[in-house]
């Protein structure tokens, strides 16, 4: 067995093993990269229901009656127009537009918001949040204290019924409730997901999370659900044409050039990072679709009309919709009408131009 | 069970050498780790290979796997069927062949009997 030791374990961690988890190092976290198949859980999701461990994202509050400046100052996206029991996407950025991080917002009152940061970059994003607190502001790592469930999948709703709750789920896309109770457990339920489905988030206490998982499973049989690891996590998203750090958006890769103009809000007076964002971009992210055999991987050259214009940032078969597609960064003036292909072991790959999402439900 | 009328590599490969011709595959733990299969990147036919050349590429949905050759030669056949068909190799490791080479030299150390590769596995565990 290899050793995973030395790794940063979830609350699932033996649950993982016990339900055949495939376990493998995921930026220093030991989590199943699948149970069963890739391809199976994917489809669960697509068509049932899926349940995924995400306690590993982290969690950082922000209190004080300074925090609706604080975080106007820290994100992308303006939170003027959130109410509380919203959520809204956004990114963190350095001076130079470069991603610190993406970040969905949870808005408890004017005095208290919530990140969920990305489990690799949590204590940077957290030293880096620190450094600018002004005022009336704490910011506290609070990433511990949870555990964090992905139910998703057009099922969801029916396991749920099954497990029982207290409570209303939230209807909207993007709003939560913190005062759910789950098959007995106390927990934050939100309408979020990374999968390009529908489907709900839910937070509870660490403590908690073995017993919501074991209950959530259990209610899941009335639609054949699977629980899903992080393959079948980072198909979906890439179907759905989301970024991921350190492939589509990193210190390196602005959010503007990652095409998330719908999150940044350059009318907005001030936030870190927005005059390099405000500046013409000289990338862009866009899709492909792979006409000719093969899958290509990140970091293969992108050619457009026989010129190298960029690299894949993600790559790798789209089962929903069939066929192996790649996101990547090139040159802002490549011709989107232009010929495809990206280079792989020295062979070139025909590729056509695909509109994001590739899937949408 | 391991087939015991072929040869095995460290690398979770197998070959079986028959006549002047060495039929190359992956062994089913191969194809357990690297879960489902997607491509198949075959060589050419009349391709020329030298020991240790990465002969072929098994992409997962994940990861893309080079796979050695323990012996030199000429590519003679590929296994078409996986061209359209690469969870074949997910479904049945040791009844799918990927390439087929006409054999000019045997890197013998390299391979493994089945009850070897057997205590490896073993091992690994």
């Amino acid at each position: 067995m290899e050793n995973f030791d030395s790794l940063k374990k979830t609350p699932l961690y033996e649950r993982h093993i016990e339900l055949g988890g495939k376990i493998v190092d995921f930026g220093g976290w030991a989590l199943p990269v699948q149970y069963s198949s890739i391809l199976d859980e994917c489809k669960a999701v697509r068509e049932r229901c899926g349940l995924f461990d995400v306690s590993h994202m982290g969690e950082v509050d922000i209190y004080g009656n300074d925090a609706f400046a604080y975080v106007q100052k820290m994100v992308t996206n303006d939170v003027t127009t959130m109410t509380p029991g919203r959520c809204r996407y956004a990114v963190m950025c350095y001076e130079n537009g470069g991603a610190v991080d993406d970040v969905l917002i949870y808005k408890f009152a004017d005095d208290h918001y919530m990140f969920i940061v990305n489990a690799g970059n949590t204590d940077k994003d957290f030293e880096w949040m620190k450094e600018h607190v002004f005022g009336d502001v704490r910011v506290e790592n609070n990433s511990k204290k949870w555990g964090q469930l992905a139910l998703q999948g057009p099922e969801h709703q029916k396991v749920l019924d099954a497990a029982g709750f207290e409570g209303e789920i939230p209807e909207k896309y993007y709003t939560f409730n913190d005062k759910m109770i789950v098959a007995g457990v106390p927990c934050l339920v939100s309408r979020t997901g990374y999968t390009g489905e529908d489907g709900v988030e839910l937070y509870c206490a660490a403590e908690d999370t073995v017993r919501l998982h074991k209950a959530l499973m259990e209610a899941g049989k009335c639609v054949d659900m699977l629980p899903c690891g992080l393959g079948a996590r980072d198909t979906l998203r890439f179907e759905a044409s989301m970024p991921l750090y350190g492939h589509e958006m990193s210190a390196d890769i602005n959010p503007m050039e990652c095409g998330l103009g719908f999150a940044i809000k350059l009318k907005k007076e001030y936030f870190i990072g927005i005059e390099a964002l405000r500046a013409p971009q000289t990338r862009k992210r866009i899709g492909l679709k792979l006409v000719g055999k093969g899958v290509a991987r990140p970091e293969a050259e992108v050619l457009c009309n026989g010129e190298v214009v960029g690299i894949v940032t993600s790559g790798g078969p789209a089962p929903a919709v069939g066929g192996n597609y790649v996101m990547c960064l090139v040159k802002a003036d490549a011709d989107e009408a232009g010929k495809w292909a990206v280079s792989v072991r020295g062979r070139e790959i025909e590729c056509e131009f695909a509109p994001m999402p590739f899937y949408k439900r | 069970m391991i087939p015991n009328d072929r040869k095995y590599t460290r690398e979770h490969d197998w070959v079986k050498i028959e006549d002047g011709v060495a039929i190359l595959g992956i062994t089913d733990h191969a194809q357990e780790a690297l879960g489902d299969i997607v491509y198949v990147e075959l060589p050419d036919v009349d391709s020329e290979i030298a020991i240790g050349d990465s002969y072929t590429t098994v992409e997962s949905v994940k990861a893309a796997s080079p796979v050695d050759s323990p012996v030199a030669g000429k590519v003679i056949e590929v296994n078409e069927a996986l061209d359209e068909q690469p969870e074949l190799l997910n479904e049945d490791a040791y009844g799918q062949f990927i390439a087929k080479i006409e054999v000019t030299e045997v890197n013998e150390d390299a391979l493994l009997t089945a009850e070897e590769y057997e205590q490896l596995l073993a091992e690994e565990e």
